[in-house]
């Protein structure tokens, strides 16, 4: 009973019970809609359960292997088969899809948005869980491409239909780039597999036989993936659907975009691009390092000059993701493993942030700055914990983003040897003004919405020192919904809140994980 | 002159391999039992017709079935005429299974008609024979007739309705250039009579090759352009879109699956059986068609209203799509590679589109209208249409792991494994197509899902049984051969042809 020993059913059982859950939802009513939020709900957590399976059978002290490996044929006539494995990069990525996805339909269990039909909603978000779990345990290419597809639907769907005004319009921008990227990626995977001799599409093969590739081609082959993976990042210059999309999402589809469907992106440039492709990788890294450089900057300014609280929490997600960029640039293993880091603690102080702009928006109707303000004295809990998120966005040590960032920023001292060290150094001088900015955004849109008095027309005046909410005398539609953090959205938000703690305090709790997996890729490219 | 006559005296009956050609005979005698029962029953009992039809069809597909089982292999008849090999048998298949799920979508439409319920069967009928003919002719008096024999009936069914000026047009619009293409194309074929002094397919090989003389070149070039008019190649394809949207629904269908399958049946048996050696004439011919045809119809698509009209367009594009590897068939080793990429690509787009023409049938019961607008917030009130018309427009657009994605797929594979400049130039073309592509397909699903309902007519459709029947095997193929694109591939890999370079 190999099966039963290596546990390797696990990761298809993870990756595949969400359908499982659509199926059943499938044959429930739409009008039972406690029904069918108890289904999803439940998948999810039985999904997670797995999830918690699998991190306990994880032998941590072999984390840079491939482990609970299944391969069994799946397309035969084109060497394709279903492979799949986990090793420490995947991990952290994998557990992260899966806890987002729970809390996001705990969020939801009183927080469907217009034009409701939960059913539809939650089945979109249980197959796009299927699809990021899958982009993660994926260890063959074309394997790695539905997966990385499948998410695509489901999360156009959710911007053009439970989306705000401009919906229309940012879910099919979303769409267009995404697809436009990846069909130039299907292509550059093609002629690696031709290249490689057509012998396999398995990515451990084409890691080892990638690099035989002449070094033209493979500069011409990792500009297809190049745009590909850009794209979904987002770098600038291809970053301009992430505002409209995350601005006209639904408070569940901006966490999810930003916590999960971001990091596909880069998880493809360190787990398929460079390690493939480690001379065209060399060739490119400084391009990479100063797209990412002027991500970081150009996000920051952009976050200085936006009015809509959304709309700057994305922005910033380009400034953030810069800073992963700039990390896996230096293709040092000190500077991916600040990536990997930076991935998952992004994804959960970002997905945080997007909860409670979510949770404003229900509140206030509104999400722009300048109407917001006094948050702290009407709804104190809420504002404390944006509070805290913005510092855990800024950088502040001892929470999660900071060791994203830190990193990152000191692994383009030494970037690998090769590489120009003038350059990548001047590149670390710009990103560390880039954090100097992220301060200066973070904390001027706490002051402005949480500090001062609520505005009059939420209920608050300047004579009421108290800012409650008891004004009957001029009552208005808003200020009735004002009202401090719910139980459903603590729920929702504890783990998040407990985990950038914990792996600010604690990081080598997920260094020790990643770190040897990023050696074994690290050696790939001679560093 | 006279001596041939008297030479026919001896003329000994050919033996004939009745297992071999069972699958025609079959629909050949379903078309006399239809015919016949037309004359005697009575109206009311016409719906018998479509039945028979549809067993017909059934019927003629359990030869197809042993006949793949039967470990004869290639059976030739006729002095290799007429071959039954692996390539015929799986299209044999794909025509068969295509057509009953067509006689599924017709039966209400024809049945609600009011026009000649018989007559419609036996054309039906009569087209796929052709079909079925098609794939096993390896001669070109038999491609010829063949290809005639399919396409006559087709042209009277695309004027159906017949006091529907539309429908007349397009008919007579399908009538004309059809006629103009098979003239173009049979002026090709006398000249490749003419320099190989044969028409057996494979006796045209040996003397199509070696040194381009003009006349080779005319040949080919008449040959390609006439099968270009077949398959609504780009510039030659001005007849489909009015066809399209003059014939009814069901023939529609009929014409943009079958018909163009059987188009590209024929294309792909003459390139590869006949003429591998002009390959220097007819791949870079084929790049342009196949360039053209893709960008034409995707951009003229993007423009469309009227959702027939837009898959007009759509299945020309795609039939660029099924073009483009045939741009690199004699590079390199992608023969086989590029023989498989079409039959997997007919076989999905085949299963999808008809699933899309399904979703229009039954939607159109309700709405009355043919445009895009008419599918406004469709999801919200018919979420199982909705979902499934989805699913057919995401698999038309090729995203997996719906069934389109693994056409597109094998195409660019076997572009890809040709491994020239032109290859990678045709396959960003590709790519870059099927980006635009998305945009139509997005369209309709952004009226289904997020737009409102035009009218505020919210009331559920009605969608008859037979209907529900097509959807649910187009649907379930479509999400099955995504998933496990290796059942397709398998077909496509399978289906070889017994003498040829691809072989």
């Amino acid at each position: 009973m190999d099966i039963l020993r290596d546990h390797n059913w696990v990761l298809s059982v993870g990756t595949f019970l969400p359908l499982a859950g659509v199926l059943v939802m499938l044959f429930i009513p739409k009008v039972e809609e406690q029904l069918q939020k108890a289904v999803a709900l439940i998948t999810a957590l039985a999904t997670l359960g797995v999830g918690v399976y699998t991190l306990t059978l994880f032998n941590y002290d072999r984390a840079g292997e491939m482990q609970f490996v299944a391969q069994t044929n799946w397309i035969s006539v084109i060497k394709s088969t279903y492979y799949i494995g986990l090793d420490g990069i995947s991990l952290p990525l994998y557990i992260l899809s899966m806890v987002i996805t729970v809390l996001v339909m705990i969020y939801s269990w009183d927080h469907i948005p217009s034009p409701g039909n939960p059913k539809a909603f939650l089945m979109l978000m249980l197959v796009l869980q299927t699809g990021m779990a899958g982009t993660f345990i994926s260890q063959d290419l074309i394997l790695f491409f539905v997966f990385f597809e499948l998410v695509l639907l489901p999360m156009y769907f959710m911007i053009g239909v439970w989306g705000g005004e401009n919906r229309q319009y940012a879910s099919l921008k979303f769409f267009l780039y995404t697809m436009f990227g990846s069909a130039l990626m299907l292509v550059a995977f093609l002629a690696l597999f031709f290249k490689t001799g057509a012998e396999s599409f398995a990515i451990p093969y084409l890691v080892e036989n990638g690099g035989a590739i002449a070094k033209n081609t493979q500069v011409w082959i990792f500009a297809g993936m190049f745009i590909g993976f850009a794209v979904k990042v987002p770098m600038f210059p291809f970053h301009t659907w992430l505002p409209d999309a995350h601005t006209q999402a639904p408070t569940q589809g901006s966490v999810i975009l930003a916590a999960v469907l971001l990091k596909l992106g880069t998880y493809g440039f360190i787990r398929i691009a460079i390690p493939m492709l480690p001379d065209a990788a060399r060739e490119w890294a400084p391009y990479i390092g100063l797209l990412a450089v002027i991500g970081i900057i150009y996000g920051a300014l952009g976050c200085l000059a936006q009015t809509d609280m959304k709309r700057l929490i994305a922005f910033s997600s380009v400034a953030h993701m810069g800073f992963v960029m700039l990390g896996i640039s230096t293709l040092t293993s000190f500077g991916m493993n600040a990536a990997v880091f930076g991935m998952v603690a992004h994804g959960l102080i970002t997905g945080m942030l997007f909860f409670v702009a979510g949770s404003v928006k229900d509140r206030y109707h509104t999400l722009e700055i300048a109407r917001l303000s006094g948050l702290l004295k009407q709804v104190p809990h809420l504002a404390w914990i944006l509070g805290f998120c913005v510092m855990a966005s800024l950088g502040l040590p001892g929470l999660a983003g900071f060791w994203g960032e830190f990193p990152a920023i000191l692994s383009a001292y030494s970037p690998l040897s090769g590489l120009s060290e003038v350059t990548f150094r001047v590149y670390m001088v710009i990103a560390a003004m880039g954090t100097v900015l992220a301060a200066a955004y973070l904390l001027w849109l706490f002051q402005r919405i949480a500090f001062g008095e609520p505005k009059p027309e939420f209920g608050g005046s300047t004579s009421d020192a108290h800012g409650h909410h008891d004004h009957s005398d001029h009552d208005d539609a808003h200020h009735n919904d004002i009202h401090d953090v719910t139980v459903y959205e603590w729920v929702a938000w504890t783990p998040l809140l407990i985990g950038i703690v914990l792996f600010g305090v604690m990081p080598n709790l997920l260094f020790k994980l990643i770190d040897p997996a990023v050696a074994a890729i690290v050696t790939q490219i001679g560093g | 002159m006279l001596s041939t006559l008297f030479a026919a005296a001896d003329w000994v009956a050919p033996t004939v391999d009745y297992h071999a050609i069972a699958p025609e005979i079959i629909v050949a005698a379903g078309i006399c039992v239809v015919l016949l029962a037309d004359l005697f029953i009575a109206d009311r009992s016409k719906w018998l017709l479509s039945t028979v039809a549809g067993f017909t069809l059934l019927g003629a597909f359990i030869p197809v079935l042993t006949l793949g089982l039967s470990d004869e292999g290639t059976r030739s008849l006729f002095d290799g005429r007429y071959v039954i090999d692996d390539f015929s048998i799986v299209l044999k298949g794909l025509f068969l299974l295509s057509a009953y799920v067509i006689v599924l979508l017709s039966t209400t439409h024809i049945e609600e008609g009011d026009y000649y319920q018989g007559e419609y069967w036996v054309l039906m009928l009569s087209s796929i024979l052709g079909m079925l003919m098609m794939t096993s002719s390896r001669d070109l008096v038999s491609i010829f007739v063949a290809l005639e024999f399919l396409s006559i009936p087709a042209y009277m069914l695309a004027a159906w309705r017949k006091r529907d000026a539309k429908s007349n047009e397009a008919g007579v619009k399908y009538f004309l250039l059809g006629v103009f293409a098979s003239a173009v194309l049979l002026y090709g074929m006398s000249l490749l009579y003419g320099v190989a002094n044969s028409t057996l397919l494979s006796d045209l090989a040996s003397e199509m090759s070696g040194q381009l003389t003009s006349i080779r070149v005319l040949a080919v070039v008449f040959v390609v352009v006439g099968f270009a008019f077949k398959v609504s190649a780009v510039p030659f394809h001005t007849w489909a879109p009015d066809t399209y949207e003059g014939a009814p629904t069901p023939v529609t269908a009929f014409l943009s699956v079958a018909s163009k399958a059987a188009g590209f049946v024929a294309l792909v048996t003459v390139l590869y059986v006949a003429v591998p050696g002009s390959s220097d004439v007819w791949q870079p011919l084929i790049w342009v068609l196949a360039a053209l045809t893709m960008t034409v119809g995707n951009v003229m698509a993007l423009r469309q209203t009227n959702i027939v009209r837009m898959l007009a367009y759509s299945s020309i594009a795609q039939g660029g799509f099924i073009l483009m590897p045939l741009a690199v068939a004699a590079e390199g080793n992608s023969s086989a590679a590029v023989l498989r990429s079409v039959v997997t690509y007919l076989i999905v787009y085949a299963a999808t589109n008809l699933g899309m023409f399904g979703i229009i049938l039954a939607v159109s019961r309700k709405t009355r209208s043919g445009e895009v607008a008419s599918f406004g917030g469709l999801f919200s009130y018919a979420p199982g249409i909705g979902a499934l018309a989805t699913i057919f427009l995401a698999s038309l657009a090729g995203i997996p792991p719906l069934g389109g994605w693994i056409g597109k797929f094998s195409a660019f594979q076997a572009v890809l494994e040709a491994g020239t400049t032109w290859g990678y130039v045709l396959a960003v073309i590709g790519a870059v197509n099927s980006v635009i592509a998305f945009g139509y397909y997005g369209n309709v699903m952004r009226e289904m899902w997020m737009r409102p309902v035009p009218n505020g007519d919210t009331s559920a459709i009605a969608t008859p049984a037979p209907i529900k029947l097509a959807l649910g095997i187009t649907g379930l193929a479509t999400l099955a051969l995504g998933i496990l694109p290796g059942v397709a591939l398998h077909f496509g890999d399978i289906a070889v042809f017994s003498s040829a370079f691809g072989g």
